[in-house]
């Protein structure tokens, strides 16, 4: 057991100064107490077989995200389907028509119901087969577990069992929530990637027990058993309480030993661990909110005029039986031919109160053609196909991952059309989440000459805005400078002959220079690797800041190539004469980073002996520590600083130190002291005392590293922002890297007021002040100050931007604070919330949602999304990059964020209108057709008789109206896509709701009721008693009822006509088919033998076809019922053309060719006035340089020496 | 419990070297393959004029040519169809006689139920009318009821189309309860209620003492006679016993060819209507004096409904309906307003088609926020 012993004398990594004790904050390493609610779980490790055998029993490990199963299938999607209002009263209808009682032929009551739900059911099923087919593969996924002897065999993760030991491979996912017992590394730590959790793509260490150390090979778990007592599975990521009985004593377990599932191993080996959570009771699983089944705000609105058109129908049913009753008390009695002495219950006008009810009844399922049953199988109808046109959308699909869009759910097609806020994750939907050095500033002097992507299109917008013929499409321009750049080493995009190749030698600071390429490439806690391939090292870094800075001091000559616990080894080229030489810098100390030191620090030994302290950090942090003789380099870095910032880059300053030897070790001994205390300020003290060693520094130089945002966001995010919506970024980074990227993406500029909203300094207040009302008081207060000044803000132009982070977020959120915050947040022109746990993302996402009343989209692409996607009305993930839970969770997947400008103002916009349009339309039609029956009703003593066959009214609404408005929802555009992407104002008619408001509503019922008076009376005094042929016959009901019918079927049809502006040859087949369709039917019916045809038998052929007047009425109806529309649009387009009408003609008359110089002016100005995005940036800009020309006018002759920066500026204009 | 601190001091002098292990580049050589390659499985979209909504599309837009145009035309072509019905309505001679009062005698006129339902009383009845303006044959004669739901549902259901049609369904007597069966359940042929109520009111016309021919063949539609009628189906148990309803049916006559029936029939949209009783094939010249008599059988008395008997002529659009003609005037001449009224709109107040000054940023700034 030697090996054991020396094991036992490494210990844990002492390569993080705080991380050496971060785990061990509590006071002593005493057991938790654990006893009562919440603390029940018991896991017998490597026994899973005692978990089945008695309770507790733990659920399995596959996991399900589907709806429905095999067997709920039926019932469950029955019900979802008759969850729907229409659906159920149709399924009453169907169910009573098998009665005399109801006034239709059951096949055609229960016929077009059992259409419109199987097909709904159809859609819902092939869904959820897809869910299910994603379930199955990660169910199947293999891992290898402990089967017993030491012998390990992979098992489908569904199998696992809590207890079970798993052996999780190098880039393996863990496949639940483990006990971390050992790794390959011999302390015992393991390197974790969270990012399908938290979104975080920096590594995380995780560390075992001591005590479990020495369970490293396959053969140990042999005899090995142990129970763990912990908390029973709850969402929170980041806690976990419990112990580990374990040889007889009992060990404290803490979150660092705890691997969650769906995170993924990296840069280890293996592992070996003990399942403690399966399925859904892991803490991911449980973080995932049930995914909601949404609905459109449209569709909601529809559903309101479904309500009134049933009240309407109750109405009128209620009218109609009342004058039944009348009828049949007064005059049924008399009217013999009808046998009232011995006549059915339902007519029986001794029995009155009884044959009201029935009739009732009857009416209700009569005047049903007001309720249009197919309006939801052919809105489901059109959003298949509007869903499979942005899944086919060549300019959604993205050509290096291979992935088109993909519109998940189709029902909320329009609602893109109607977003008002976009909530953003930052990585990995705004970022690649891949850093690049880009410049650098030493010693006063700057260097890289590449531009970054923002100030590339900054520089291409004021380009453009000055000179205008040569700007043009803005995809086509992204592309073109996309490529230019491409950085062909990973993490380096540097660029300037001065550095590279050696040349810096001859540059006139070298020393600096060199001491700048060291601190670059010693100050870090990266680990190297080797790859033998291209014989070149890359670096696991803890951020991808440090991969960026070791890949540059790679590129620069500095090679880190090796570290051991105590030293860094860096192969060093161009210095002594062109040879490489391998330098050790012996690590004394590691003064490592946390969000709130904002910096990091070596100190090391060189090989001359010289111990030399090596800092680099935030560059506020760094520059009030510097040396008076130190600030050398001050002004000029800050200057760059500036810049860099202004350029969207994240910047670190660097700086050094020397130390004398017994100043070292004076401290050394201090600091040694501070490490091995114990108590609870023992953290702090390490930071005071770190405090004493980081300070006097002598500034270097700074770095700028872009954060590489995704291909064309920035653009997008101010098309968006043109298009009138607001943007809030959701992240689970630190502050800084949040605020870089609000920069780099334009969401934050120079000049823009941010408001920090954070949790006062624990350690500023006393402790007694420090509960939980003090912390609310203060933010509460920092809240009301930060409205304040927004509301006493003058300037038009002043911007402010929100800046809030996860712990402030936890009191903000309250009930009693969060709509001050939402009205704060709602002032601000961008709101990003940093450190954002996923549950507060859904929680920011539905405060957004029920607080603004408005349609929110959220965005993102991990599972530390997937609640916010789901809260959202509308859910978007980035498919493309590895893990599916968001894709999985969302409404519409795309390759890129760059994409989501297209789904919205484009397909958003098309749909929109065209579901309003078609929403609309169907009320119409319905009504027009619905209450012609209603007032037939009336002339036949409201018997309840039809004047339809029950075939036409069978095929009305699934056959000839359906394929027009079909039509019309699938292919109808008011302007093309081009034209939809130039002029981003147009989008705001989705917002504002410009083509589904009540007035437009209620128009159309009108136009439904007229219409509907129209063809009624005049077919009935048309066809009224008098002869309708030259040879004699009078017409019947039969024949009546076709004219009427045929009258209806013009009016409507030539109506969509009329609604339509775009006609290609599927609208002109299916509208003037649809006519044709009904004489074709009506021939063909009428020509069926009389058993089938009854009354309509021969009718067009035999009796209407040869009689003129038939046509001439049919002719007149249908144009007496589109004039009045025909003219109230011909007078608003003529004296209040909306947007789209003027751009239509533009394009019909050509202008926009013949007068280029407006359509640029008028592109330019279909903008929503925004605060974020270039546009607005740039506006921002030359606003401020045409004050500071004012103002140096002004004072031009007595301010001789202006700055470099403002003449670089003055040179700008 | 861990004792630990005591060893803590070498917490950074304790070597710890990681080194690159050799699985590394094996993973590394197997990670394309997870990695997804563009081509393998590109699920690049196929482009199609369809499938990226750039079909080629008529775009019509609203001009107010286009407007002027349409009002206009409608204006044109409504008038002229209009005065031609109008023309055509005018140009039909029509005479209505009611008779269901005048042919109540007095004694009868309080209880003329029991006077039309009595078997025994005299229902003949006399009338004369003279002819205002020459009628040219075919007159058609019309019986018209008022306040008669030939539409009530349980009417229009009151009736077997398999019966009426084939002779071996004659027992099928489904829907026409009460008239379904007899007393001793025998099949009523043709049952329901629709052919028991049957009109029964007869009139003989003579001009000039000189009795008039009423052709009442070819009063219906063909394809009753021939499809929904059956040759072979002769009427049986019709009106014997119970109440009886309207008129009786010879028995040797099969359906086919009792066309006062097949008319009956066909049942009417309105409460009131007209049927076709005949036709007169001889031509009325002013001031013939036409004698009616009327066998008033038929019982509107109980419902209040009146009788009315018209002689009328017809052409291309049938009878007299000036409401046809008046309305395509109407409309025709809104339209004709309508253009003029556009006209003056666009010369008054016209708006330059794709004027961007009319595009909302440039009408209302203000209002973008």
């Amino acid at each position: 057991m030697a090996h054991k012993r020396i094991r036992e004398r490494l210990r844990r990594s002492a390569l993080y100064t705080f991380g050496c004790l971060g785990t061990r904050t509590r006071d002593d390493d005493q057991p938790h107490a654990l006893h009562g609610a919440g603390y029940t779980r018991t896991v017998q490790c490597n026994q899973p077989h005692l978990h089945e055998n008695k309770p507790p029993y733990y659920c399995k490990n596959n996991i399900s995200t589907t709806k429905y199963n095999a067997i709920t299938f039926l019932p469950t999607a029955l019900f979802e389907q008759f969850r729907r209002v229409a659906n159920i009263y149709f399924l009453l209808a169907a169910l009573l028509s098998v009665f005399p009682i109801s006034p239709f032929s059951p096949i055609s009551m229960i016929a077009p119901l059992a259409f419109v739900v199987g097909l709904s059911m159809a859609k819902e099923a092939l869904e959820d087969s897809r869910r299910f087919l994603q379930d199955r593969k990660v169910n199947k996924r293999n891992v290898s577990h402990h089967a017993g002897n030491g012998v390990f065999e992979p098992k489908a993760w569904k199998d696992i069992r809590v207890g079970d030991v798993v052996k999780v491979e190098k880039d393996e996912f863990f496949p639940a929530d483990l006990l971390f017992l050992s790794s390959s590394y011999e302390d015992g730590i393991c390197y974790v990637e969270t990012m399908n959790l938290d979104g975080e793509t920096n590594l995380k260490v995780k560390r075992s027990l001591e005590a479990t150390l020495g369970l490293d090979s396959d053969e140990t778990f042999k005899d090995f058993t142990g129970t763990i007592q912990g908390e029973d599975p709850n969402p929170s990521l980041y806690t976990f309480v419990g112990n580990f009985d374990y040889e007889r004593q009992v060990y404290p377990l803490d979150p660092s030993q705890i691997l969650l599932r769906d995170s993924k191993l990296r840069n280890t080996d293996h592992i070996y661990g003990v399942v403690i959570f399966t399925g859904h009771d892991t803490k991911v699983m449980q973080n995932s909110t049930h995914s909601p089944s949404k609905r459109s705000s449209i569709e909601k609105k529809m559903d309101l005029i479904i309500y009134i058109l049933f009240a309407v129908l109750v109405i009128i049913s209620v009218m109609s039986s009342v004058g039944f009753m009348i009828k049949t008390k007064y005059k049924a009695p008399n009217s013999w031919f009808l046998r009232p002495d011995n006549i059915e219950v339902q007519y029986d006008p001794q029995k009155l109160g009884l044959a009201g009810l029935s009739h009732l009844v009857t009416a209700l399922i009569l005047y049903g053609y007001l309720i249009p049953i197919s309006l939801y199988v052919s809105i489901e109808i059109v959003k298949v196909l509007q869903a499979s046109f942005i899944n086919q959308d060549i300019h959604m699909y993205d050509e290096d991952t291979g992935t088109a869009a993909d519109a998940r759910t189709s029902n909320l097609n329009e609602e893109l059309g109607q977003v008002d806020t976009i909530l953003s994750d930052k990585t990995g939907t705004l970022t690649c989440n891949q850093m690049d050095f880009l410049k650098c500033s030493i010693a006063g002097v700057a260097y890289g000459v590449r531009a970054s992507d923002v100030e590339l299109a900054a520089a291409k917008q004021m380009a453009s805005d000055v000179d205008n013929d040569s700007e043009s499409d803005g995809y086509e321009n992204n592309s073109g400078w996309e490529s230019s750049k491409k950085a062909p080493i990973k993490g380096f995009g540097f660029e300037d002959e001065r550095l590279m190749n050696g040349k810096w030698v001859k540059e006139a600071n070298v020393d600096d220079l060199l001491l700048f390429f060291r601190i670059l490439a010693v100050c870090h806690t990266a680990i190297p690797d080797y790859n033998e391939v291209t014989g070149t090292f890359t670096y696991e870094a803890e951020s991808p800041d440090e991969g960026a800075f070791l890949a540059a001091a790679r590129e620069f000559g500095f090679e880190f190539c090796r570290r051991t616990q105590s030293s860094v080894f860096i192969r060093e080229k161009y210095t002594n004469h062109g040879k490489v030489v391998e330098r050790e810098f012996k690590l004394l100390n590691l003064l490592d980073f946390s969000s709130k030191r904002k910096r990091m620090s070596v100190i090391v030994r060189d090989e001359d002996g010289n111990i030399i302290l090596m800092c680099k950090g935030a560059d506020s942090i760094i520059f009030d520590r510097l040396a008076k003789n130190g600030k050398k380099y001050l002004e000029s870095t800050t200057r760059h600083l500036n810049e860099y910032g202004e350029a969207g880059l994240r910047t670190l300053a660097l700086s050094y130190k020397r130390l004398g030897e017994e100043e070292y070790s004076a401290w050394n001994n201090e600091f040694q002291k501070a490490k091995t205390s114990v108590g609870v300020d023992r953290e702090a003290t390490l930071e005071r005392v770190s405090e004493m060693m980081e300070k006097d520094l002598i500034l270097v130089g700074a770095t700028a590293v872009e954060d590489k945002l995704q291909k064309g966001v920035p653009q997008c995010i101010d098309k968006l922002a043109q298009a009138g919506l607001k943007i809030w970024v959701l992240t689970g980074d630190k502050m800084e890297t949040a605020i870089n990227i609000g920069f780099a993406c334009s969401l934050l500029r120079q000049g823009m007021q941010q408001i920090c909203i954070t949790v006062p300094n624990l350690e500023a207040m006393s402790a007694s002040d420090s509960t939980k009302e003090a912390i609310k008081d203060n933010i509460l207060n920092q809240i009301t100050n930060a409205s304040q000044m927004i509301k006493l803000e003058k300037d038009p132009h002043a911007a402010f931007a929100l800046i809030i982070d996860g712990k402030t977020l936890t009191y903000a959120l309250e009930d009693d604070m969060k709509q001050l915050f939402l009205a704060l947040a709602v002032d601000c022109a961008s709101v990003i919330c940093c450190r954002v746990s996923p549950k507060q993302k859904a929680l920011v996402t539905r405060l957004v949602k029920e607080g603004t009343k408005k349609t929110t989209l959220a965005i993102g692409d991990g599972a530390n999304d997937v609640g916010m996607i789901q809260e959202a009305d509308i859910g978007v993930g980035i498919s493309g990059v590895e893990g599916m839970q968001a894709v999985m969770a969302s409404d519409f997947s795309i390759a890129q964020f760059q994409f989501l400008e297209r789904l919205l103002v484009v397909h958003g916009h098309w749909c929109y209108k065209r579901i309003a349009q078609m929403i609309c339309y169907f009320f119409y039609k319905n009504i027009a057709f619905g209450l012609t029956i209603f007032y037939f009703e009336a002339f036949t003593s409201f018997s309840g008789q039809s004047v339809y066959d029950d075939w036409y009214m069978i095929l009305f609404n699934v056959v000839l109206t359906s394929l027009p408005v079909i039509s019309l929802g699938v292919l109808e555009q008011d302007v093309p896509s081009e034209v939809c992407l130039e002029f981003p104002a147009l989008y705001q008619q989705g917002p504002t709701n410009l083509f589904f408001d009540w007035y437009r509503i209620l128009g159309w019922m009108a136009n439904g009721v007229y219409s509907s008076l129209a063809i009624f009376f005049f077919t009935i005094v048309i066809f009224y008693d008098q002869a309708f042929r030259s040879d004699g016959q009078t017409a019947d009901m039969a024949a009546v009822g076709t004219a009427m019918f045929s009258s209806i079927i013009w009016a409507v049809n030539c109506q969509i006509a009329l609604t339509m502006s775009h006609f290609t040859w599927v609208q002109h087949v299916f509208v003037w088919g649809s006519i044709a369709t009904w004489y074709i039917f009506l021939f063909f019916y009428g020509a069926l033998s009389p058993t089938y045809s009854k009354t309509a038998y021969q009718i067009l052929v035999e009796s209407l076809g040869p009689a003129p007047i038939y046509w001439v009425a049919t002719f007149l109806i249908a144009v007496s019922c589109f004039l009045p529309y025909l003219t109230h649009i011909a007078i608003q387009r003529c004296y209040n053309p909306m947007d789209h009408h003027i751009i239509q003609e533009i394009k019909y008359y050509k202008k926009d060719i013949e007068d280029k110089h407006m359509w640029k002016r008028e592109k330019s100005k279909a903008k929503q006035e925004t605060k974020i995005g270039f546009t607005a940036r740039v506006d921002a800009k030359i606003r401020q340089l045409k004050e500071r020309l004012h103002i140096k006018q002004q004072h031009s002759h007595h301010n001789l020496t202006s700055s470099p920066q403002q003449q670089q500026q003055a040179n700008l204009l | 419990m861990i004792v630990r601190l005591s060893e803590f001091d070498n917490c950074f002098y304790v070597g710890r070297e990681h080194k690159s292990p050799p699985l590394t580049n094996k993973m590394m050589e197997m990670e394309p393959q997870s990695a997804p390659t563009p081509k393998k499985h590109s699920k690049k979209p196929k482009y199609s004029k369809f499938s990226q909504q750039e079909l080629p599309a008529w775009k019509p837009i609203l001009t107010p040519g286009w407007v002027i145009a349409t009002f206009t035309v409608v204006g044109i072509v409504f008038i002229p169809v209009g005065l031609a019905s109008l023309f055509s309505s005018e140009s039909v001679e029509e005479a209505s006689i009611r008779y269901d009062d005048q042919c109540l005698t007095e004694m009868h006129s309080e209880n003329a139920v029991e006077f039309i339902q009595n078997g025994l009383t005299n229902k003949t009845c006399t009338t004369s009318w003279i002819v205002e303006r020459r009628m040219q044959a075919p007159i058609f004669i019309y019986y018209q009821l008022d306040n008669y739901y030939q539409n009530h549902r349980r009417y229009v259901k009151s009736r077997n189309d398999k019966q009426l049609m084939n002779p071996a369904s004659e027992g099928d007597t489904t829907n026409c309860y009460p008239q379904d069966k007899t007393n001793d359940s025998m099949p009523i042929v043709p049952c329901g209620l629709m052919a028991w109520s049957l009109f029964n009111d007869t009139y003989r016309f003579s001009v000039n003492t000189n009795s008039l021919a009423v052709n009442k063949k070819d009063i219906s539609w063909g394809s009753d006679r021939s499809s929904k009628f059956g040759s072979k189906v002769y009427p049986k148990n019709f009106q014997v016993g119970g109440v009886v309803g309207g008129a009786k049916l010879d028995e040797n006559i099969p359906l086919s060819q009792q066309e006062d029936l097949i008319v009956w029939m066909r049942t009417a949209a309105l409460p009131s209507f007209r049927k076709l009783y005949g036709k007169i094939e001889t031509n009325l010249e002013v001031n013939d004096e036409v004698e009616i008599v009327i066998e008033n059988n038929y019982n509107t008395y109980e419902f209040g409904g009146k009788k009315r008997l018209i002689l009328s002529t017809s052409t291309w659009i049938g009878g007299k309906n000036p409401f046809l003609g008046m309305a395509y005037l109407f409309v025709g001449g809104v339209s004709l307003v309508c253009a003029i009224v556009f006209i003056l709109l666009y010369v008054i107040k016209p708006r330059p088609l794709g004027d961007p000054s009319y595009l909302s940023w440039n009408k209302n700034p203000g209002l973008l926020k």
